[in-house]
């Protein structure tokens, strides 16, 4: 086990500075001075692109612009932004929301997705089974954006359901909306894989041998084939934040969350690009941390893993 | 322990079970290859029968939009026919600029499908080429492509755009070429595991042996033996993906770093109409609608030609 | 239908049958319509006794079995007749009825070590949820008891380990525990040791039989091997097609069997054909005239050496960690020689490096040390044009008949590749010598438009071995070249190997673990164990007096030992 979280731990690394050193070469080695190209035909004021030129170290040669970029990823000094704020202190206030939709978008997705996939491939072929299908087609067809603003106008507005946008006022309750639309696509696909996995596990010669040792179906149900469907299905999850992060942007968009997704949009409308590159930076590192979690549950899930060369 | 008891001799009457030969050849149909044995599984579902004839009529509408409207969707817009409803000759209406939704809606359709279909034409070289060769060598070939790939594919799609985008060459030359190269240059990874992955199922076989022992080149099993069985999975994703790049062109121009304005296409007009959502919400959703369907269309099919060509449903 | 339902013991009491199948039949809802899978079945289990249904894949065996204790797949359905369980009906009883039974009344022990056993989950709570399920005390004490009950050593230890740190003997033994715990009173064995090494099968199959006799339960074995079904079973019940098609008392089946089916099993048996050698040599009878007529030919005037092993050895480096591998000497040392027009042998269980040798015979695969030596040349010194010719003269076949021809060739490509891969002939007459080769394995020649999903097993290793043929080579290696295959096929497979060795004067290097095989087949043996070679000589001497003590576990492994055969099929 402790073998495993090493090697993992190993290949992390690489990624994860690999990652950064892509997206800061994109940034800051390209000819002309980075830090005007970055803000485009709408340049802040001068005290603001020298306290960035400091920041980033531009009077240093390339690779000690990255290791100093990286130094300062790691001790949280991301610079200002375009209003002169620092952005370190900005995020520290926003990031509790978005991890809040975040966290709230993946139990829905997980919850009712495994429930659903596993009522469905259980009942294979039956009624429920396809029209959860076709459904669910549809559900990953309907881009957020689109998905965001229907159910916006129809839960939100029409029908006064749930609060259309939410302002200031983020917390469990107002964010059930934004994080339904942020879930529901993945919910789609965690619902198809639990299907899938539930059908290939039910004619699994183990789970014929359990329901030949006595137990009884539920039993069999729970403990063989449902335990064994969530290993594919924790791996989904685990890729697939960063498309919950990617979506956070258009989700905190449209129902006006004041969190990272929407700080970034806006930094992205102003074209300020090195708040951007400052707040994807860190988007990765959390990204590449939670993957490992995941890598861990995965093995705590399937002991099989813990000892493969 | 063997008992005592009286075991009667039983002999089934040969007549009700007649002996055959051993191991006949029994076949009467056409010869079955796994893509007719596929196609004739997929023209029966009614899945792949939808899908297919919608792709083909948005082929159509991409190509020769003339055929369906003859109202140019961006001259002729009249501020005071903002947001009008339906009238003859505009049956869906006026955007806020006063410019016919349903022309707008058919003339988006080419660059929506354009971006899909060439990305995943990227995607697919890039992507192919690259895992089966990791797949295939293994060693330190797929330990520098599978490194590469991860570095990539730990920039999630949304994100990496943003960072790409901002780069003055794409933001000052925003064009279908530039959303392409942002999707293939983070879309590539997924297609190169899933080949991979597929690869090195097939490199084991003992086909692949046997074709090695007789003679056959390192390369020359690659092309002709791993990769052709390794289609499917490959086809299949590729199918579904053109969905999900339809859906990430469209998401980057609702975001603003998308295509330019001066393109027509329905992420730039979902944009576009989000302000007047609450009082005309009909103005988002006639584009909106056209881009799920269109996204549907596509997954749908990846869906039917999964199961169709599913080797696990071969017979054996 | 003549069955009687009671039948008188010594004693003279009343007994009523544990099981009695009457006239079962058994269908399957596919998409091209209802199949019929058991069309009559009929069968009685006496309390304590030992039943054993015979039959090949597809003949309907295990599907008769899995209906007796409720488990058909979700397809299928019992269409007719009765299955009766102590005098109760079950064949449609309710499910709640069925869980009840199951375990403590009808237990299973399964075909596959490998697949049977839950991954996720630790032995000693895989034991553990039967005990509970079915009412009995559960503690850890409880379940280690069980597992050593099976033969499991040291196993409260080993109760708290996973499927995969166990070997597949070791994993049978859990299940058959697994399968006994409750004490039913009828045991369903669905080929419980095939998937098995053949010394650790006897011994499994020996625990099983002295548990079951000290409990008294009554087991209901399924097995494709005639030799193995008499050898345990009072009873053998043969299947064909969906019907039983003899049933009687087990030796007398075998000495007497009376269906033509029947009659072709008893002869094609390599279990039982071995025996019946052993039995003919020991009354005076030569080898040679009880292998007339598919050994006639044999050119033995050139006892030249086609291939010489020397000192082989393969060390494969292991990743045990980060950063650090250890050395897997997969095979150690091994010398033998080959002579030209002979078959020979080798014979070794999985980890025995047998196929690793193959592979360095063919060379695909470089040796660590060692030579090969192929016609007086050393093979590893050739350079790539070389290494071409040498494929022409060297050609594999392999084990599984579903993976050794691409899905995506037809038969015609696929026999051809090798003649358009060494450029040979034009269209016409690679044409007409892939028709001839289809003649040669006895296949239609308009299997040529047909593609390899469409063709049986026996078929596609005829296919495989045309393609072997058809660049004329000299030696063809057989890496456990029938062993996927069915009885019958088997044996009609190793009849063509024999008739293509004397028309066309072959060498066969044969890789196999079924020594039954060896027997009717090779002129020499090597017995390889843990990648050394054990034991080498003509296969009657290895046969008749075996050398080394493995080699003994082996020969004594071939199932039918204690059974007493008449030297020729009746």
């Amino acid at each position: 086990m402790i073998q495993y979280i090493l090697r993992r731990l190993l290949q992390v690394i690489p990624v994860f500075l690999g990652t950064t050193l892509l997206v800061y070469f994109m940034v800051f080695a390209l000819p002309g001075d980075p830090i005007r190209a970055l803000f485009g035909d709408r340049p802040p004021s001068e005290s603001v692109i020298a306290a960035l030129r400091q920041q980033y170290n531009l009077d240093q040669p390339f690779w000690v612009q990255y290791g100093l970029f990286l130094k300062n990823l790691f001790t949280f000094n991301l610079g200002v932004d375009f209003t002169g704020q620092p952005i370190a202190a900005t995020l520290g206030r926003i990031f509790p929301v978005t991890a809040m939709l975040a966290a709230e978008a993946l139990a829905i997705q997980a919850v009712f997705g495994v429930a659903f996939g596993l009522i469905a491939g259980l009942r294979k072929g039956k009624l429920f089974d396809s029209t959860v299908l076709v459904a669910s087609l549809v559900v990953i067809a309907v881009p957020t954006f689109v998905l965001g603003f229907v159910l916006q106008l129809v839960v939100g507005v029409q029908l006064g359901w749930a609060k259309p946008t939410v302002g200031s006022t983020a917390d469990w309750g107002t964010l059930i909306l934004p994080a339904t639309v942020l879930g529901l696509v993945s919910f789609a696909y965690v619902l198809r894989l639990t299907r899938a996995s539930v059908i290939e596990n039910m004619n699994a010669d183990y789970v014929r041998t359990a329901t030949a040792k006595g137990l009884s179906r539920p039993r069999v149900v729970l403990a063989h084939i449902l335990r064994n469907s969530m290993i594919p299905v924790v791996t989904y999850l685990g890729a697939n934040l960063g498309g919950l992060m990617g979506g956070a942007i258009v989700t905190e968009g449209i129902f006006n969350v004041p969190g990272v997704g929407q700080k970034l949009y806006q930094a992205v409308i102003r074209s300020e690009g090195p708040t951007v590159v400052a707040i994807v930076s860190v988007l990765v590192l959390v990204f590449v941390a939670a993957n490992l979690l995941v890598d861990l549950l995965y093995a705590w899930l399937d002991p099989r893993i813990r000892y493969e060369k | 322990m063997k008992s005592n008891r009286q075991i009667e001799h039983y002999v089934a009457p040969i007549e009700e079970t007649p002996l055959l030969a051993t191991d006949t050849l029994k076949v009467d149909a056409a010869p079955l290859s796994l893509w007719a044995d596929a196609w004739r599984k997929l023209r029966r579902r009614p899945l792949f029968i939808i899908s297919a004839l919608m792709i083909f009529l948005l082929l159509v509408v991409a190509f020769f939009p003339g055929l369906f409207t003859q109202t140019a969707p961006d001259d002729n817009c009249q501020l005071g026919d903002s947001l009008a409803g339906p009238s003859a000759g505009h049956p869906l209406g006026f955007t806020f600029q006063g410019c016919d939704i349903y022309s707008r809606v058919i003339h988006g359709t080419q660059a929506s499908l354009t971006v899909g279909v060439v990305s995943v034409i990227f995607v697919l070289i890039i992507g192919v080429t690259l895992g089966a060769l990791a797949g295939f060598f293994g060693g330190w070939v797929d330990t520098v492509i599978a490194r590469i790939g991860d570095i990539f594919f730990a920039l999630p799609l949304v994100l990496g755009a943003l960072v790409v985008t901002q780069l003055p060459f794409f933001r000052e030359n925003k064009s279908v070429f530039t959303v392409v190269m942002v999707i293939v240059m983070l879309g590539w990874p997924q297609m190169a595991r899933i080949t991979r992955g597929a690869v090195i199922e097939v490199r084991n076989a003992d086909f692949v042996t046997a074709a090695r022992s007789l003679g056959v080149s390192k390369i020359g099993t690659l092309v002709r033996h791993v990769v052709p069985n390794a289609l499917a999975p490959i086809i299949v994703l590729a199918t579904m993906e053109l969905g999900v790049f339809i859906v990430t062109e469209a998401t980057l121009s609702f975001l603003g770093i998308g295509l330019p304005g001066s393109i027509m296409s329905w992420g730039n007009d979902i944009s576009a109409a989000k302000d007047t959502l609450r009082t005309n919400p009909e103005v988002l959703m006639f584009p909106a609608t056209a881009l799920s369907i269109t996204v549907l269309s596509f997954i749908m099919l990846g869906d039917a030609l999964r199961d169709a060509l599913d080797p696990k449903s071969r017979k054996r | 239908m003549t069955t009687s339902n009671i039948t008188i013991d010594e004693a003279g009491t009343e007994e009523r049958p544990l099981l009695e199948i009457r006239d079962l039949a058994i269908s399957f809802q596919t998409a091209s319509g209802e199949f019929q899978a058991v069309k009559n079945a009929h069968l009685t289990i006496m309390p304590g006794e030992t039943v054993a249904i015979v039959g090949e894949s597809g003949s309907g065996k295990s599907t008769t079995a899995l209906a007796a204790i409720g488990l058909l797949p979700a397809n299928g359905r019992v269409s007719g007749g009765q299955i009766l369980l102590d005098g109760e009906d079950i064949s449609h009883a309710p499910e709640r009825r069925m869980i009840e039974l199951r375990g403590n009344t009808v237990g299973m022990v399964p075909q596959d070590p490998m697949s049977n056993l839950n991954p996720v989950w630790k032995i000693g709570y895989q034991v553990r949820e039967t005990l509970r399920a079915n009412g009995k005390p559960h503690a850890p004490a409880d379940v280690a008891r069980v597992l050593g009950e099976a033969g499991l050593p040291d196993s409260a230890r080993r109760a708290k380990q996973y499927p995969h740190e166990f070997s597949g003997g070791m994993r049978q033994r859990a299940l058959i525990a697994i399968g006994l715990s409750c004490q039913p009173r009828l045991l369903i064995a669905d080929e419980p040791t095939s998937a098995l090494d053949v010394t650790v099968q006897r011994q499994i199959l020996d625990h099983l039989e002295t548990m079951t006799a000290e409990l008294g339960t009554a087991v209901l074995l399924i097995t494709h091997d005639l030799g193995l079904a008499a050898e345990r079973a009072d009873k053998v019940v043969v299947m064909y097609r969906g019907n039983v098609v003899e049933a009687g008392p087990s030796l007398e089946l075998l000495r007497n069997p009376q269906h033509p089916y029947t009659q072709r099993l008893v002869a094609s048996a390599p279990s039982l054909a071995s025996r019946r050698i052993q039995a003919a040599k020991a009354e005076g009878i030569q080898t040679e005239e009880l292998l007339a007529p598919t050994e006639a030919v044999v050119e033995k005037a050139l006892p030249e050496d086609v291939l010489k092993v020397e000192s082989l050895s393969k060390v494969f480096k292991l990743r045990s960690g980060v950063g650090r591998s250890t050395d897997f000497t997969a095979v150690d040392n091994v010398s033998f020689n080959v002579k030209r027009g002979t078959t020979t042998a080798i014979v070794g269980e999985s980890g025995s490096g047998k196929s690793t040798v193959a592979q360095m015979v063919l060379n695909l695969l470089p040796p660590t040390s060692g030579r090969i030596v192929f016609d007086g040349v050393d093979t590893s010194t050739l350079n790539s044009r070389e290494i071409f010719k040498f494929r022409r003269r060297v050609q594999p076949i392999f084990q599984d008949p579903y993976g050794s021809l691409d899905p995506m060739y037809n038969i015609f490509r696929t026999i051809e590749e090798p003649l358009r891969t060494h450029k040979i002939g034009d269209k016409v007459s690679r044409e007409k010598k892939v028709r001839e080769l289809l003649d040669q394995v006895a296949l239609p020649q308009s299997t040529m438009q047909r593609y390899p999903n469409e063709l049986s097993g026996g078929q596609r290793q005829r296919v495989a071995i045309a393609r072997a043929l058809a660049l004329d080579p000299e030696v063809i290696i057989c890496d456990e070249a029938v062993s996927a295959l069915d009885v019958l096929v088997q044996a009609q497979v190793l009849n063509l190997l024999a008739e293509l060795q004397s028309n066309l004067g072959l060498t066969y290097l044969f890789i196999t673990h079924d020594l039954a095989v060896v027997r009717q087949i090779a002129d020499h043996v090597c017995v390889m164990q843990k990648g050394k070679l054990v034991e080498t000589g003509s296969t009657d001497n290895v046969f008749d007096s075996p050398q080394q003590e493995y080699t003994k576990a082996l020969l004594n492994a071939i199932p039918g030992a204690s059974l007493m055969l008449p030297p020729v099929v009746a």
